[in-house]
């Protein structure tokens, strides 16, 4: 499992290549990328991502943890940035290597629906007329409920 | 003495991001109520807390968590990772 927390952009396909290398019984890896989305009726100028040091790592820890125990799963790998962002850019990554791909496919599912309301991030949008939180929205609080 | 840190709008409404709070608080509820009875932004930042969250040494917990041995509480909003 490796978790990592960082300002710094991120290569995702070099990520992609170096995650499970050299595990050929691994036979599924699933990635998922999130990325800043600009809004056309309300250009986005940048993304800021505040979070909670120490309680970021130890949640996302923990999150991971829980999805290799619920799936067979070979490896974990999550990287989620904080700080500003331009549209366009890489916001996070996971990443799952697993036997077979029903495994990889749920366990990345679960990893993101958790990501999105119990890891201590939050999302401040600066436009053209001015800036925002994002809201949590109610369907990724009930996301949760399925697993 | 208990660090108390806020993130995003609670964070922006209070005016910074943590401070040693010396309280004899049982549990984070009776720290909010002591909290809310100091200043008009922080009486505005705990107006509604449904909207938000509370961590206590950097586990998800609620208000009614005791604080007995806590070093540290955090208060946020809803979390939007991913």
């Amino acid at each position: 499992m490796r978790i990592v927390v960082q300002q710094q952009p991120f290569d995702p396909g070099a990520q992609m290549n170096a995650f499970a290398a050299g595990r050929d019984d691994l036979g599924a890896i699933v990635t998922f990328t999130g990325v800043v989305r600009d809004d056309p009726a309300n250009p986005l100028r940048q993304m800021m991502i505040e979070h909670y040091p120490g309680m970021t790592e130890r949640a996302l820890e923990k999150i991971a943890t829980e999805a290799q125990t619920r799936w067979s799963l070979g490896d974990v790998l999550v990287i989620h940035r904080f700080g500003p962002m331009r549209p366009g850019e890489q916001i996070m990554m996971v990443a799952t290597a697993a036997r077979h791909r029903k495994d990889a496919f749920e366990a990345a599912e679960y990893l993101m629906d958790y990501l999105k309301s119990r890891a201590p991030f939050w999302k401040k949008e600066q436009g053209a007329d001015g800036e925002g939180w994002v809201a949590a929205k109610d369907e990724d609080e009930d996301a949760l409920t399925r697993w | 003495m208990i660090d108390v840190l806020y993130f995003a709008w609670v964070r922006e409404r209070i005016g910074i991001p943590r401070e040693q709070v010396s309280t004899d608080a049982a549990t984070v509820a009776e720290l909010v109520e002591e909290l809310r009875a100091r200043e008009d932004r922080y009486a505005m930042a705990f107006s509604d807390l449904s909207a938000l969250r509370v961590a206590v040494d950097q586990d998800l917990t609620d208000f009614d968590a005791p604080l007995k041995g806590a070093r540290e509480v955090a208060f946020f909003p809803p979390m939007t990772g991913g």
